[in-house]
């Protein structure tokens, strides 16, 4: 799959006057998150210094029906556990998981 | 209400001292069982015959015929005679007989476990073949324990084989579990899980769980070592809509059947004391990328309603909880029959059949997805998924249209068909509100067509 990269950085909340420095996160969607966003993954670019929960937030301003799922999704960062206060660097690859129940 | 508590506790504690004893028997049974049998099966490959082996040439409980049906297993150093030894004293339950449950129970029955046993109360079907690979076509219509039973019999006789043909409730699983070792969770959906992981919980009890659904499958080992249990990861259920079953999404059968063996091997790595199993990490399995990931998860969480610090969680709240409510999904497979529409908005199968054969001028509007089109469909319909209806309602406008000039009849009519009269009744809901309040949906669809119409109708 493709990766894709939009104009959605400057719409950033956290964008005011200044220069800011960006960094490029890679976040890889599974199982229903797939279905939803109708991808695999996506580029993001968001301001450094920012967290996952940051990171979530602007994903589902791109795709906004992940939110019926986020409550319920395993999150990793770079194959880590992650928290969302956790702050996320140029190159990481952010994994949004929701359980399967099949079998 | 205190002495209900006081009965109810007086209850499971004789249920536990039964349990026990009844325990001990079955072992005791289990035991005599295996040592009949090695002195009514001489030795026929050529090798040193049990009866005349003196106990001095192998210093463990291996016998003969063990050494050499195992002895690739015992060849391994990491493995060896001890990791075989501990695998035929151990015993293991299969929940589920399906498509992950099926390889599952192959390895572990070929592996030499002590103990196996099968929990399912389903039957085996033709749409199972391609993926639940323990059942024979001979077993179409049978119980689905009593073939993978027979199937693991066939494979590994020395292996102790109990049958569960009932569905796994809060009410008989504590008394099920409490027989086992290890607990592989091979279900096929969210209530099912989370009543396993907890009743595993209760009874601290490892838990090997796998799952798989289109072309991905999910592995990890819950409540093993203070490692997290399903609750710690999804505390929240999932939404209902996030719910997917093999039934409605599909699923490629090799999939489920790579995460069931990657489940025996995770059992077996437990009931051997070998190597380190997937606790606190999860395994992610996309068959289209070829490609696996391992990614770490939290540990244990302190605040988890069921294993964390403060949890009151206990077998009695086990027997209490309502699954079914909790994940707003039936444990049962038996797919969803919504009530959307008043009766006078919904036609039969039969009734299509009759306003079709009397010339009735309509439009037939079949809302499910383009690839289930594909697969079968009543001849004149017209294809618009439900998914894309309110960008393409103008096709179904169009096409009443053009049957009105051509019938010289301004009262074409609108149906609406799916798989199985759910989708359509949202359908019909949709378009009654857009301005076509005749519009009807057929109740139960191409799978009502198929049973009270015409039986040589494909279903899938």
């Amino acid at each position: 799959m493709k990766e894709q990269e939009d104009g959605f950085v400057s719409a950033d909340k956290h964008g005011e006057d200044k220069v800011e420095q960006l960094v490029q996160i890679k976040t890889l969607f599974f199982a229903r998150a797939r279905d939803l966003t109708g991808t695999n993954d996506v580029l993001l670019e968001i301001p450094l210094g920012s967290t996952t929960k940051d990171c979530l937030d602007k994903i589902i301003g791109k795709f906004p029906r992940l939110e019926e799922i986020l409550g319920c999704v395993v999150l990793a960062l770079n194959e880590d556990y992650t928290t969302d206060s956790t702050i996320v660097k140029d190159g990481d690859e952010l994994a949004i998981i929701p359980p399967i129940s099949g079998g | 209400m205190a002495s209900t508590t006081d009965e109810s506790s007086r209850i499971l504690h004789e249920i536990e001292t039964l349990k026990s004893a009844k325990f001990d028997l079955e072992r005791r049974i289990s035991a005599l069982e295996s040592q009949l049998h090695n002195l009514n099966q001489p030795h026929n490959n050529g090798v040193s015959n049990a009866s005349s082996t003196s106990p001095s040439t192998f210093p463990h409980a291996l016998s003969p015929d063990m050494i050499y049906r195992y002895s690739r297993h015992l060849l391994l150093p990491s493995f060896g005679v001890q990791g075989q030894l501990r695998l035929s004293k151990s015993s293991i339950l299969v929940v589920g007989a399906g498509g992950l449950g099926s390889p599952a129970l192959l390895y572990l029955a070929a592996s030499g476990v002590g103990r196996l046993g099968i929990v399912d109360h389903d039957v085996v079907e033709l749409n199972n073949m391609h993926r639940q690979i323990i059942h024979t076509e001979a077993y179409i219509g049978q119980s689905k324990v009593e073939s993978a039973a027979a199937t693991c019999r066939s494979i590994n006789s020395t292996v102790q084989i109990v049958e569960h043909k009932e569905a796994l409730r809060t009410s008989n699983a504590l008394e099920i579990f409490s027989k086992y070792d290890i607990i592989v969770d091979a279900t096929d959906n969210a209530p099912s899980r989370y009543m396993i992981s907890d009743c595993c919980v209760v009874m601290g009890k490892p838990l090997v769980s796998g799952a798989a659904l289109g072309l991905e499958g999910q592995l990890t080992v819950y409540n093993y070592n203070g490692g997290p249990c399903y609750r710690c990861l999804f505390p929240t259920p999932p939404p209902t809509t996030a719910c997917q079953r093999c039934a409605d999404s599909g699923v490629l059968g090799v999939v489920p059947g790579i995460i069931g063996c990657l489940q025996a091997l995770e059992a077996i790595k437990i009931a051997s004391a070998v190597g380190d199993p997937l606790s606190g990490r999860m395994l992610l399995f996309d068959a289209l990328a070829a490609r696996i990931r391992i990614v770490k998860i939290r540990g244990r969480s302190v605040q988890c309603e069921v294993c964390g610090e403060n949890s009151e969680f206990k077998a009695a709240q086990f027997q209490e909880f309502d699954y079914e409510k909790f994940t707003q999904t039936p444990l049962s497979t038996s797919p969803l029959k919504l009530k959307l529409l008043e009766p006078n908005s919904r036609i039969s199968a039969k009734e299509y059949r009759d306003r079709l054969r009397s010339g009735e001028p309509h439009v037939l509007v079949d809302v499910r997805p383009e690839h289930h089109f594909k697969i079968v469909s009543l001849p004149n319909s017209l294809n618009v998924p439900l998914a894309s209806l309110e960008g393409r309602v103008e096709e179904v406008v169009w096409a009443l249209k053009e049957k009105e000039e051509n019938k010289q009849n301004d009262d074409v009519k609108v149906y609406v068909v799916c798989r199985r009269g759910n989708d359509s009744q949202r359908a019909v809901k949709y378009l009654q509100e857009k301005g076509y309040p005749s519009a009807k949906d057929i109740i139960g669809g191409l799978e009502g067509w198929a049973q009270e119409v015409d039986p040589t109708f494909p279903s899938y």
